[in-house]
């Protein structure tokens, strides 16, 4: 689960990170109010939408006067913002946080993040701030320094020096920097993050460490212990349908094709839709029924997937383990004549009791298409979709 | 032989009392594995299913000599009961659960690293479907049925893509000495190459296949070490073409978030260090059946 800006600000201030002053507006005239309470005569006006490289994308607007601040609130309330980290259908902005302007000396590239390769916390940091993260990375790899965490006893006073002096900065700073690291390293262990980027962290010309930008991304299997991490989630970021079907319970995830799946289990469920790309189709989304598809469960299943419009042909596909055929094969009958489907269905049953599962299918007298392989269900699942595209286009 | 699992392996299964754990014991004793008893703590002096439920895993070891260990219990427990079986120690334990925290996960792995390696428990998963050495002994929720016996093991990621190459093989006739599944989450018991070193070792395997997916280095690192220092052939399908960057593909782990994690990229690194790869998820079973023929 991610966060705004504004929100991990406000977590990382009280773990002693200094911030910039700032508050959070609603509207042009909120931003405006914000600006006066500030003071000063430089504010940024900053886009809060789940994604970072907000600045590329014209998120963020320094303004020089109580006007700018309102004329780069309205340009931004309302608007979705693209950025290579959202999609093309971008996220739209309905938060927008108005920040003291930094007088910067030097930009510095800092976070902690969860290496899978040796499965500990690692801190990364550079003295070249700022920019892409990634692109120096490829570029200039050096210029990256990367210090692992021992779980046991955790983020060492030392490790936090040796981070401090790789930044370049001076020793008469040391200290608040060390402070500002072990306050980063603390909050991402005590409320489960398992990702915390300052990207810039600033040195001032007051000669101050602050956190310009700050991002912090949640571990949704530990959100059970984290209950006041849970209230900051940010519906408005999220796919509505995405939304929708973890509100049911079920797993669901949003892609920008045409043909909508029902699967049990993730990787049976990628699978699936790699058989789909390579039949010469795309999948609009795939809903993870998992083990136990009773035939409410199901129903459930058949209205998310189909609520996509955009859905012109439906596959399911069910390797029955814990689950019987049958019992799915009853569940789908149901749900396709209660929900007086439009659009054709695919179905495709594997394990435990198919043929039973089969002859449900074949005995409803439904228009139902079926296949035996994994292969024939995707092939038959793009070729049905392309008849219908073909009939709309006349 | 086969690997982790036998006929003759001790099963206590954690979680034992409660809905799931009740369901799965019992399906794993028709399969024929021999399940010794349980834990659930607070029950211990019960009978479940006709066997011993214990207080803790101690108990179960020094009572009923258990070796292996299946967890059913809820995730907010589920890394605390893992570190119980290894502290007891258990040699084996899956942990069939999902949703364990990934701290919580850091924790009983180095947890796990303080024991030297030949008393270290191996535990496979969290968030998977077990293991099976087929004819033998089910520590899992696989569907036993689907798999035959045979010579080819098979270790993955996922639990119902699994049973899809099981009835892939099952199809042509071709068994299967174990499958071990490692689980979805982004940090795990095992990795595949851990997996793989078992079957190396193990003279009834001929042949493995590696179900993979997007995200992670682990499928990579397994394919460097079976290059290195594998003799047997290895197969290879790597789910998640269509993943685009940054998003979550349903398992916790499955999300490309660094160079060399797409599904293309793993592939050509793949091939390049001589793993034979199915092209598709419906020619995992012959492409095993084409490396089988040429031993």
């Amino acid at each position: 689960m991610d966060i705004h800006e504004y929100q991990a600000k406000e977590i990382l201030s009280g773990y002693g990170v200094k911030i910039a002053e700032g508050g959070l507006a609603y509207s042009p005239s909120d931003a405006v109010q914000r600006a006066r309470e500030i003071g000063g005569n430089v504010w940024a006006v900053k886009a809060q939408i789940h994604s970072g490289a907000r600045g590329k994308a014209g998120g963020i607007k320094i303004c020089k006067t109580h006007d700018e601040v309102e004329a780069a609130a309205e340009a931004l309330l309302g608007r979705r913002l693209v950025t290579h980290q959202t999609g093309p259908a971008g996220k739209v902005c309905n938060r927008l946080y108005v920040e003291a302007g930094t007088e910067i000396a030097k930009e510095l590239y800092f976070c902690f993040l969860v290496d899978r390769t040796t499965e500990r916390i690692v801190m990364v940091g550079s003295a070249e701030g700022g920019m892409d993260i990634e692109e120096l990375a490829l570029h200039k790899p050096e210029a990256i320094t990367k210090i692992y965490i021992e779980p046991a006893v955790g983020l060492q006073a030392f490790q936090a020096r040796e981070m401090a002096f790789a930044l370049g900065l001076d020793a008469a700073i040391i200290s608040h920097a060390i402070k500002t690291i072990k306050g980063c390293y603390r909050a991402l262990r005590d409320l489960d993050a398992n990702m915390l980027e300052i990207n810039p962290l600033v040195l001032t010309k007051a000669g101050e460490i602050v956190a310009l930008d700050a991002k912090m991304g949640f571990d949704d299997n530990a959100l059970f212990r984290q209950s006041k991490i849970s209230e900051l989630r940010d519906k408005t970021q999220e796919d509505p349908r995405e939304m929708a079907a973890a509100d049911r319970g079920l797993s669901y995830v949003g892609l920008d094709g045409d043909i909508g799946c029902m699967i049990n289990g993730a990787g049976l469920a990628m699978a699936t839709m790699d058989m789909i790309k390579l039949a010469g189709g795309e999948p609009a989304n795939f809903l993870d029924v998992g083990g136990g598809a009773s035939a409410e469960r199901t129903e459930k299943a058949f209205r998310l997937v189909l609520a996509d419009k955009g859905v012109k042909a439906m596959l399911v596909n069910i390797f029955a383990g814990i689950n019987r055929c049958d019992w799915i094969a009853e569940g789908v009958v149901q749900a396709v004549r209660k929900l007086d489907m439009q659009v054709p269905l695919i179905v495709r049953l594997s394990g435990t009791n198919v043929e039973e599962g089969r002859k449900i299918i074949a005995d409803s007298g439904l228009p139902i298409i079926t296949a035996d392989t994994l292969a024939e269900a995707a092939e038959k699942a793009v070729q049905a979709r392309n008849e219908v595209v073909a009939r709309e286009q006349g | 032989m086969a690997i982790f699992i036998n006929e003759t392996t001790r099963i206590i299964v954690q979680g034992f009392t409660g809905k799931i754990g009740t369901f799965h014991a019992q399906d794993m004793i028709n399969y024929g594995s021999k399940v010794v008893g349980g834990v659930t703590p607070g029950k211990g002096g019960q009978t479940h299913l006709g066997l011993p439920v214990f207080n803790t895993v101690k108990e179960a070891v020094a009572q009923v000599g258990a070796e292996a260990s299946i967890i059913f219990v809820p995730p907010a427990s589920a890394a605390d009961s893992i570190m119980e079986a290894a502290d007891a120690g258990i040699k084996y334990c899956v942990s069939i659960t999902d949703g364990i925290p990934t701290q919580d996960m850091m924790t009983v792995k180095n947890f796990l690293r303080r024991f030297p390696v030949e008393e270290r428990m191996i535990l496979t998963g969290p968030n998977c479907a077990g293991t099976i050495s087929p004819g033998r002994a089910m520590l899992g929720i696989m569907p036993g049925h689907i798999y035959i016996q045979g010579s080819v093991g098979i270790v993955g990621r996922s639990g119902t893509l699994g049973y899809e190459a099981a009835d892939q093989m099952r199809a042509l006739g071709i068994g299967i000495s174990s499958s071990v599944g490692i689980g979805g989450d982004p940090i795990n018991g095992s990795s595949h190459r851990d997996i793989f070193e078992k079957f190396e070792a193990d003279p009834e395997t001929k042949v493995i296949l590696m179900i993979g997916e997007i995200g992670g280095p682990q499928e990579v690192e397994a394919g460097i070490y079976a290059s290195k220092y594998m003799s047997k052939p290895v197969v290879a399908y790597i789910a998640g073409l269509t993943a685009p960057e940054g998003r979550r593909m349903g398992h916790a782990g499955a999300i490309i978030s660094a160079q060399g994690e797409s599904a293309a990229e793993k592939v050509a690194m793949l091939r390049d260090l001589g793993v034979h790869i199915a092209p598709t998820p419906s020619a995992m079973g012959e492409t095993v059946a084409a490396v089988l023929a040429k031993l």
